[in-house]
């Protein structure tokens, strides 16, 4: 089959590698009908993520076709249209059982590969690094999902490709970024981040009842399509004050739930002499935030290329009894409700498409994606 | 914790199972934080101990390492299942293809075991993964643009 493929010499290509196979009872063969680009994958294309072999094929938000499935699978049968969660998690062990997926104990074929990164095993991820899972990623043909009655979703008829395509990661992260904030009703929230993910967290946050809604950004384009789409007030980074303006927003008391989802690396992978040593980068969105959350309110992290930051203000987190939570999606708990909000028109995800590309011009696609942030919101390959 | 009360197979080469002395909690807080060979490596399983252990047999993926290990089994608090404790024997002779892998980390490829033996006991199989690039050989290009992935088009 055809699969973006990440090769030697720090390339993108469009390559033949051998079809999926079945490797577990519970797996199912989804032929792609759509596969999107993340701002995730933007650290892998530069080499910044150990561990990433050339060869592996990437990708992780997805939708499409069941076309084999393996002997234990109950949900699924041959020709189902299905959206698949971009994390891998059982729902078996502790963790899966009490509705936090994206920390699954047994999401990874080698469980022990990233508990010295993160100290502990974490759900797996399609397309990423070896330890992140084993899992080829998306931009291909075909994609085997492993735990499929757990992890793809059957998609409602009335809910067209590229709505419910978003429903694999940017839907259910947005969403946890509102709901992990504690979102209630009458609340004032802010979303670091115009992308994808952070329009979602802000049109979430109305969904949950905040009675005011601002996104942070440096792209215009980007704030207008949050202005338009979600109907949230911005904030433009380049030209202003953000906490002056944030202050301005939320009569002075500063924003009840702040939410970061600039999306990127917002650390590098350094070592701990490295780090101590000044050259980690401070993760700006997440501190700006510490600071313009009212006291006793809420910051919720999102960004998935966060790894080590240091000269974070811990001061301000104590002495304004902050409560800073972060957390990976949990498509598995959040994906049935979001598609039924798609199926009522309550989420509108289709414009955030704003590019398609053969499988063939994937490479172009992510070009596409990391150079003009200011026009591809977005780019979604369609490998048939 | 309180006291542990075990519930231990130790399995000879030939699969005899055989009480053991109970252990301390200071004993399994230390199996927990340090990861070398000769300490208890530790993982808690979402289940009840007579499934993890059924009739004290040991499962598959430990079943390979008999002889070279002891085993333990305490119920996990608040009701979260069963702590499954691992560690080295003494002087262990490693059989077959787990002599290979060992290395000179016996500690790891205990670990590796007990993870498997959980996913095993907690979804019914142990995943395995996709092709790596390096089992799947060359990624033979089609006929397509090819960017430097920090590159290209600006």
């Amino acid at each position: 089959m055809r699969a973006l493929c990440w090769t030697s010499g720090g390339e993108l290509a469009v390559g033949q590698v051998p079809d999926p196979e079945l490797r577990n009872d519970h797996d199912v063969i989804v032929r792609v009908r759509r596969s999107a680009t993340c701002g995730a994958d933007l650290p892998l294309l530069t080499g910044q993520v150990p561990g990433l072999a050339a060869g592996e094929v990437l990708g992780h938000e997805f939708l499409g076709d069941v076309v084999e499935v393996g002997a234990g699978v109950r949900r699924h049968r041959v020709g189902d249209r299905v959206v698949v969660c971009a994390s891998v998690a059982c729902g078996a062990c502790w963790y899966c059982r009490r509705g936090l997926p994206s920390c699954c104990d047994n999401g990874s074929t080698d469980p022990t590969a990233n508990e010295a990164e993160w100290g502990h095993p974490v759900a797996g991820c399609f397309g990423l690094p070896r330890a992140a899972g084993g899992f080829a990623g998306s931009h291909a043909e075909y994609v085997r999902v492993p735990y499929a009655d757990v992890g793809a979703f059957p998609v409602p008829e009335s809910v067209g490709d590229d709505r419910a395509l978003f429903a694999s990661d940017a839907a259910p992260a947005g969403w946890l970024g509102a709901e992990g904030g504690e979102v209630r009703p009458g609340d004032v929230v802010a979303v670091w981040g115009a992308g994808a993910v952070g329009q979602l967290v802000a049109r979430a946050a109305w969904l949950l009842g905040a009675e005011r809604v601002v996104v942070v950004d440096r792209h215009p384009a980007r704030l207008l399509m949050a202005r338009r789409h979600v109907g949230a007030e911005t904030i433009d980074r380049r030209d202003t004050d953000v906490a002056a303006e944030l202050r301005e927003f939320s009569g002075g008391r500063g924003p009840d739930v702040c939410v970061e989802a600039v999306g990127g690396p917002a650390g590098e992978h350094l070592s701990l002499a490295a780090r101590f040593s000044g050259r980690a980068r401070a993760p700006e969105a997440v501190r700006e935030a510490v600071y313009a959350c009212r006291k006793g309110g809420s910051v919720f992290v999102l960004n998935g290329g966060a790894r080590h930051v240091d000269a974070f203000p811990v001061g301000t987190v104590v002495q304004k009894g902050l409560t800073v939570r972060g957390g990976r999606q949990h498509g598995q708990r959040h994906i049935p409700m979001l598609l039924d909000r798609m199926a009522r028109d309550e989420l509108r995800t289709e414009y955030l498409a704003t590019h398609h590309f053969p499988l063939e011009r994937a490479a172009e696609g992510y070009a596409l994606f990391r150079d003009r942030p200011e026009e591809c919101l977005r780019a979604v390959f369609t490998p048939h | 914790m309180g006291r542990v009360g075990t519930v231990v197979a130790v399995a000879g080469a030939l699969g005899v199972a055989a009480a053991r002395a109970t252990r301390t909690a200071v004993t399994r807080q230390r199996a927990r934080r340090v990861a070398r060979p000769g300490c208890w490596q530790v993982v808690t399983v979402d289940r009840p101990p007579e499934q993890v252990l059924p009739s004290a047999a040991w499962p598959e993926p430990l079943r390979r390492l008999d002889g070279a290990v002891e085993v333990a089994v305490a119920p996990a608090p608040g009701g979260r299942g069963t702590e499954l404790a691992a560690r080295a024997r003494p002087h262990a002779v490693w059989p077959g293809l787990a002599a290979h892998l060992l290395g000179d980390d016996p500690g790891l490829l205990v670990r590796r075991t007990l993870w498997q033996v959980k996913q095993l006991v907690e979804t019914g199989e142990v995943l395995r993964a996709d092709r790596t690039p390096g089992e799947r050989g060359p990624v033979p290009p089609i006929d397509a643009p090819r960017w430097p992935a920090d590159g290209p088009p600006r």
